[in-house]
C-alpha cells in the first residue's frame, strides 16, 4: 500500500494535476452554487473538457475535483439563500440558514467546510483501507458473478429508492439499459435498433443523454419555476472564526458523521442525500434535550452533521466505482463512462494495471479537500457574486453549455437534436417523479451486463451457469430479495394500517 | 389517471415494440452458424423486453401503491408555470442545432445567446449583445484553440 501511496503522491503532486484540482474545485465550487445545478450536471457538462485532456488520472481528477466543489458550492447556497443547488445538502440548509439570518454567515460556512474538509479527508482514508481489500476479493469474480454483481447493484439502486418508487426505479433501469443495447454491441457485430439511421449504428452518446436526463431539465425547471429565493438578497459574509469551545462540540459530531456517512455512500443508490438526511437525524436524536430544541434554528452540530456525512458519503461512493466498477450513483455513473471514454475500464484490475490512476485519484482527494477549505473558503466572498447574475443572463449560457457538451464529444448537429427530444422526455419524466439516475446508470452499465452476461452463456453453453456457480445464484437471490422485501414490507404496513391482520 | 400511469402505458407502448423487434424480427437475418451459439444477439433484448413490460405494468395497474407527494416541481401548476418561455427555449435550442454547421459558430451562438435572453424578458441591448459576443468569441477560441476542436467560425460561402 505504501508503494501506491508515494506513486499516488508522485503523480498527483505535478504541477498539471495540481493545477486540475484546483480549477476542479473552483469551477465546481463555482456553478454548484447556482440553484438548480447538481453535481451531476456540472460534471456532465466538465466531461468533453476532461476527455479532450487525453490523460485519463489528469481526467477523473479534475472531475473528481469538479464533484467535491459542488457539493461545496450547494451548502454555500443553502446556508446564504436556503436554496440548496443539490440535493445532499438540503439538510444543510436546515441550520444553516438560520445561522446566516442571525448574522452567522461566515461562522456557518467555516464550520461547513472543516466539516467537508474532515468528512472528505477521512473517508479518503476508509477509501485507501477498503478499496485494496474489496479488490482483492473483486479479482477471485468470473464474468458470471461480475454479471450476477451488477444485477445486485442495479437491483440496490432500486431498493433504495424509496417506497412506491421502487417499480419506478426498476422501469428506469430497465429503460436505460434498452437503451444500451442501440447500435453495435462489442459481442456481435450487428447493428440492433438503430431503425435504419447511420447515426445511431454507433450507440447513444453516454455524455448526451447524461446532459439530456440532468442539465437539461435543471435548466428548464429554472425556467418554468423561477426559484424564489434568487431575488432575495444573500446575507453579507462577515468573521469566518470559530471559538474552541464551538470546534470542541463539533468533534464528535464530524467523527461519527464521517464514518456513518462513508459506509452509507459505500451502498449503490444510497448516496450523500440519504448520508445527510440520516445523518442529521442521528445527531439530533443523541443530543441533549437542550441542544436538541437549537435543531432547525442554528445548531452548529446540526450543520456539521450533514456536511461532514455528505462529504463522506461522496468518497464513499468511489468504492464500488474503483473496486467493482460499478457506479453506485448518478455522479459516480458518469464518471465511470468519462472513464470508459478515455480507455480505462475501473475494476480490480485497475489497482493493479493502473495503479497510478487509482492511486493519484485517492491523494487527489485530500488535496481536494485541502484547497476546499485553503483556497475556496476565503475565496467565497467573491464567489457568491454569481448569486447575483441575473436569470435571464444566466440561464441561455446553462443551455449553450449544454448543448457545447453534447456537440464537442461526437462534433455532430444529430446529438443536438437527440439532446433535446431526449431533454424534453426526461422533463416529462421528472414531472411524473420517475428517478433518472437509474437510467443514466442502466445506460452505462448495458453493455458490461451484456458482455459479462454473454461469456457466461458461452462458457457454461447456456444459463446453466447460475446453478453451477454457488457465488452467482448467492448474489443473483441477493439482487431478488432486495427489490421483493420491500414492496412486501410496504404492503404489510398498509394492510396493518387498514386493520387486516397480517398472514404470519 | 395520474401522469405517472400515463407515462406507464407510453413506456409499455415502447417496450412492446422493442420486444416485437427482438422476439420476431431480429433473428431473421441471423446467420446459421450463429443459431448454434448458446446467445444471440436478441438474447438480452428478449429479456429486457420482458422484464420493461412487467416492470410498466406493476406501474399502469398500481400495484406498488405510492404515497401521493408533492414536490416542488409539480405537473398539476403547469398552468402557473412560465410554459412559454420554455417552449421558445426548446425550439431556439432546436433552431441551434440545425444552423450550427450551416451558418458557423460564430453568428448561430451568438444569436442563440441574444434571443435566449430576450425570450426570458430582458431588454438591455446594450449589455445582452456585447457579453454574448464576447462569451461567443471566448467559448470559440477556448474550443478551437485550447481544446484543439474543430468549429467552423462562419458560413460555408464566406470560407469559414
Amino acid at each position: 500500500m505504501l508503494e501506491g501511496i508515494l506513486l499516488g503522491l508522485q503523480t498527483a503532486f505535478s504541477i498539471q494535476m495540481l493545477l486540475m484540482v484546483i480549477g476542479g474545485c473552483l469551477i465546481g465550487t463555482f456553478i454548484g452554487m447556482l440553484p438548480g445545478l447538481g453535481p451531476m450536471s456540472i460534471i456532465a457538462i466538465m466531461i468533453p473538457v476532461a476527455i479532450s485532456i487525453g490523460d485519463p488520472a489528469a481526467a477523473i481528477i479534475l472531475l473528481a475535483g469538479v464533484y467535491y466543489g459542488a457539493i461545496f458550492g450547494g451548502s454555500t447556497s443553502s446556508i446564504l439563500l436556503n436554496a440548496p443547488g443539490v440535493a445532499g445538502t438540503v439538510a444543510t440548509s436546515f441550520d444553516g440558514y438560520p445561522m446566516a439570518k442571525q448574522g452567522k454567515a461566515g461562522k456557518a460556512l467555516t464550520i461547513a467546510a472543516i466539516a467537508s474538509f474532515c468528512g472528505g479527508t477521512i473517508g479518503a482514508v476508509l477509501l485507501m483501507i477498503f478499496a485494496p481489500a474489496l479488490s482483492s476479493v473483486a479479482l477471485l469474480f468470473h464474468s458470471a458473478e461480475y454479471f450476477a454483481l451488477m444485477v445486485v447493484g442495479l437491483s440496490a439502486i432500486a431498493a433504495f429508492a424509496g417506497t412506491g418508487q421502487i417499480a419506478k426505479a426498476l422501469l428506469m433501469t430497465v429503460f436505460g439499459l434498452m437503451l444500451g443495447t442501440v447500435g453495435e454491441g462489442t459481442m456481435f457485430s450487428l447493428p440492433r435498433f438503430t431503425m435504419g439511421v447511420m447515426d445511431l449504428q454507433s450507440g447513444l452518446s453516454f455524455v448526451t443523454l447524461a446532459m439530456a436526463m440532468f442539465a437539461l431539465p435543471e435548466a428548464l425547471f429554472l425556467v418554468l419555476n423561477p426559484p424564489k429565493a434568487g431575488s432575495r438578497k444573500a446575507e453579507e459574509i462577515k468573521n469566518l472564526r470559530i471559538t474552541r469551545e464551538e470546534a470542541k462540540s463539533i468533534a464528535p459530531v464530524i467523527a461519527r458523521q464521517s464514518i456513518q456517512g462513508f459506509f452509507i455512500g459505500v451502498l449503490p443508490g444510497a448516496g450523500a442525500t440519504i448520508a445527510s438526511f440520516l445523518g442529521y437525524a442521528v445527531e439530533r436524536n443523541i443530543a441533549t434535550k437542550d441542544e436538541q430544541d437549537q435543531f432547525g434554528k442554528g445548531s452548529i452540530k446540526g450543520l456539521a452533521a450533514p456536511e461532514t456525512a455528505n462529504n463522506a458519503a461522496c468518497t464513499g461512493s468511489f468504492v464500488p466505482l474503483l473496486t467493482l466498477g460499478i457506479p453506485g450513483s448518478g455522479t459516480t455513473a458518469i464518471l465511470l463512462g468519462a472513464l470508459i471514454a478515455l480507455n480505462v475500464t475501473p475494476g480490480p484490475r485497475l489497482m493493479i494495471d493502473e495503479p497510478q490512476i487509482f492511486w493519484a485519484v485517492i491523494i487527489s482527494m485530500y488535496i481536494g479537500n485541502f484547497v476546499l477549505l485553503v483556497l475556496n473558503l476565503p475565496l467565497i466572498p467573491y464567489i457568491a457574486k454569481i448569486l447575483a447574475v441575473p436569470r435571464n443572463y444566466l440561464i441561455p449560457y446553462i443551455l449553450f453549455f449544454t448543448l457545447m457538451g453534447a456537440y464537442i464529444g461526437q462534433n455532430n448537429a444529430t446529438e443536438l437534436l437527440l439532446l433535446v427530444g431526449f431533454g424534453v422526455c426526461a422533463t416529462a419524466l421528472r414531472f411524473a417523479d420517475y428517478p433518472l439516475a437509474p437510467l443514466l446508470i442502466g445506460f452505462i452499465l448495458g453493455g458490461m451486463l451484456e458482455d459479462n452476461f454473454a461469456r457466461s452463456m458461452q462458457l457454461y453453453d447456456g444459463i446453466a451457469f447460475v446453478g453451477q456457480r454457488p457465488m452467482t445464484m448467492v448474489l443473483l437471490s441477493i439482487a431478488i430479495l432486495l427489490i421483493l422485501l420491500p414492496s412486501v414490507r410496504s404492503r404489510r404496513a398498509q394492510m396493518r394500517r387498514k386493520g387486516v391482520a397480517d398472514g404470519d | 389517471m395520474a401522469l405517472d400511469r400515463w407515462i406507464a402505458l407510453i413506456l409499455l407502448g415502447f417496450c412492446l415494440i422493442y420486444g416485437y423487434t427482438a422476439w420476431l424480427t431480429m433473428d431473421v437475418g441471423l446467420a446459421p452458424f450463429m443459431k448454434r451459439n448458446p446467445i444471440w444477439p436478441s438474447t438480452f433484448p428478449k429479456i429486457l423486453s420482458v422484464l420493461g413490460i412487467i416492470t410498466s405494468l406493476i406501474i399502469l395497474l398500481g400495484v406498488e401503491k405510492s404515497e401521493q407527494k408533492v414536490s416542488d416541481i409539480d405537473y398539476r401548476r403547469l398552468h402557473e408555470y412560465k410554459l412559454g418561455q420554455a417552449i421558445l427555449l426548446l425550439c431556439l435550442m432546436v433552431v441551434y442545432a440545425l444552423c450550427l454547421r450551416p451558418v458557423g459558430f460564430i453568428f448561430s451562438t451568438s444569436t442563440f445567446l441574444i434571443f435566449g435572453s430576450i425570450i426570458l424578458g430582458e431588454r438591455k441591448w446594450y449589455f445582452v449583445v456585447p457579453i454574448a459576443l464576447v462569451a461567443t468569441l471566448f467559448v470559440w477560441y477556448l474550443v478551437q484553440q485550447v481544446l484543439g476542436i474543430y468549429m467552423r467560425p462562419f458560413p460555408g460561402w464566406l470560407g469559414g
